[in-house]
């Protein structure tokens, strides 16, 4: 009997505390993001899927050596590339000289593991992680990207 | 003769459309509520406000097959719904929402809406019996003990405020408090030096009759799936859902009747329908804003608040105003 009355008044005003605390937040701003009307910018370390990076010309750094398709865990990398043969003034005369050029960089991202190995491996910087995320699908289709592809819209 | 039956059918329609309106909207308020308080915007995408996500929910309740399950008492499983949300719809009947707004006066309104009231907890009963689960049954059992344990403390402060008043009929209570709020029941008087304490005690026990949280043990769903409904879909789930809803409009506008004066304004000034409303609808923002906050009790702790606190406190405030009223 000694506390029942202390435990009743104790008990009411730590209610009271609780209700006072759920009225001050019910003012406050909303924090959420009403997501598909609005997004989020991703942080600088997201991984998305891989990404080839443009030359101050446009075209893909990538001088298509094949080093991230051998790096690739998962084997979901798989390019192509040409040879070409072009003109460069060398010490006061014009000389031929070949290099490879990429055809085909697909990425099968139904595989991948977003390791970074390829990333990482890359010796010229033509690789980098993308910011997409809203990659949900129900076809399988969809996850077989053509980088090059993206690459050319992206500067369209 | 016709013009009473006219006036029974307005009533009746009014008060389902009050009801059902009342409801929906709630619904609403509850879910935008909730958000506030989580600090998200909840419903907002159907219509201005999320305004059209009611009618939009209803129609997909509507849409959905009733299904009963196989082995259940097929009349109770029926039934339960329709008597959860008939007795709500007639209790509406005898509320005064103003000095002219009542569709029937009666001498007995008080005791009438209780009677009423306690056939909820049948539906309950029945939902949970007649659906053959185990969960229904646990929920159904709980329910029961709890509105036993909770119409004990609320009759006897019923009881409090008809030994004051001299009635038992709610226009009449309500003309008794008119004036200023220093006249509501809610405020202390020489009789009744107990009462703001009283109409603490009926809150909990509106919030526990009505099967809201933190008192929802019925429809537990951290340990009973969804309690007596787990088996009820399409709209045996929705009458049960608009029942919830209009006891809440009921175990309100109750306590503004007895405790708040009705349609009085605290000042004396222009009193009417609009100040019964306004009343009803912050003691309703009370209970959102207490199902936001609080967690579930136990069905332990649950019995012991009613049995342990709210009885004696009750019963002493009972006898306490029984003597003052024979003293003054």
């Amino acid at each position: 009997m000694g506390t029942y009355f202390s435990d009743i008044i104790r008990g009411l005003w730590s209610l009271l505390i609780g209700l006072s605390i759920t009225f001050k937040e019910f003012f406050k701003p909303v924090v959420t993001v009403p997501y598909p009307f609005k997004t989020i910018k991703m942080t600088e370390r997201y991984r998305g899927h891989v990404e080839l990076i443009e030359n101050d010309e446009g075209k893909p750094k990538c001088v298509a050596c094949g080093m991230c398709q051998r790096a690739c865990p998962s084997g979901c990398i798989s390019l192509a590339s040409k040879s070409v043969s072009y003109e460069v003034e060398v010490k006061g005369e014009m000389k031929t000289k070949k290099k490879k050029v990429l055809t085909k960089y697909d990425l099968d991202f139904t595989t991948c593991s977003l390791c970074g190995q390829c990333v990482e491996s890359c010796n010229f910087q033509a690789l980098t992680f993308s910011k997409e995320y809203n990659l949900a699908s129900s076809r399988k289709e969809d996850f077989h990207f053509d980088l090059l592809n993206r690459l050319k819209e992206r500067n369209s | 003769m016709s013009l009473t039956i006219f006036n029974a059918l307005v009533a009746v329609v009014a008060a389902i459309a009050f009801a059902a309106l009342n409801a929906a909207y709630l619904v609403w308020a509850e879910r935008r509520g909730a958000g506030r308080i989580q600090r998200r915007p909840g419903p907002n995408v159907n219509g201005p406000l999320g305004l059209l996500q009611p009618p939009a929910d209803g129609l997909k309740l509507m849409a959905k097959q009733l299904t009963i399950p196989g082995g259940a008492d097929k009349a109770l499983f029926v039934v339960a719904p329709v008597l959860a949300m008939v007795p709500a719809i007639m209790s509406f009947v005898t509320i005064p929402f103003s000095d002219t707004i009542v569709a029937h006066s009666m001498n007995i309104g008080v005791l009438m809406l209780f009677a009423f009231a306690s056939l909820g907890g049948l539906a309950i009963l029945f939902a949970g019996w007649g659906s053959r689960n185990k969960y229904g049954v646990m929920a159904s059992v709980r329910a029961v003990s709890q509105s036993i344990s909770y119409e004990i403390p609320m009759l006897i402060t019923v009881i409090t405020i008809v030994m004051i008043t001299g009635t038992m009929n709610l226009k009449d209570m309500v003309a008794a408090q008119a004036g200023g709020f220093w006249n509501w029941n809610f405020f202390p008087s020489f009789s009744s030096p107990l009462m703001p304490i009283s109409f603490l005690l009926f809150f909990v026990c509106t919030l526990a009759e009505t099967n809201r949280a933190p008192f929802d043990l019925g429809e537990a769903e951290s340990e009973l799936v969804a309690g007596f409904h787990t088996e009820y879909g399409s709209m045996g789930f929705g009458l049960f859902f608009m029942g919830e809803y209009a006891n809440i409009v009921i175990g309100t506008s109750l306590m503004t009747i007895l405790f708040l004066g009705g349609w009085n304004c605290p000042f004396g000034l222009y009193p009417g329908v609009w100040w019964f409303l306004i009343k009803v609808y912050l003691l309703i923002f009370s209970f959102i804003w207490i199902r936001w906050t609080f967690p579930r009790t136990t069905i332990y702790g649950l019995l012991n608040l009613s049995w342990k606190i709210l009885i004696p406190i009750s019963l002493f405030n009972l006898l306490l105003t029984a003597g003052l009223l024979k003293v003054f």
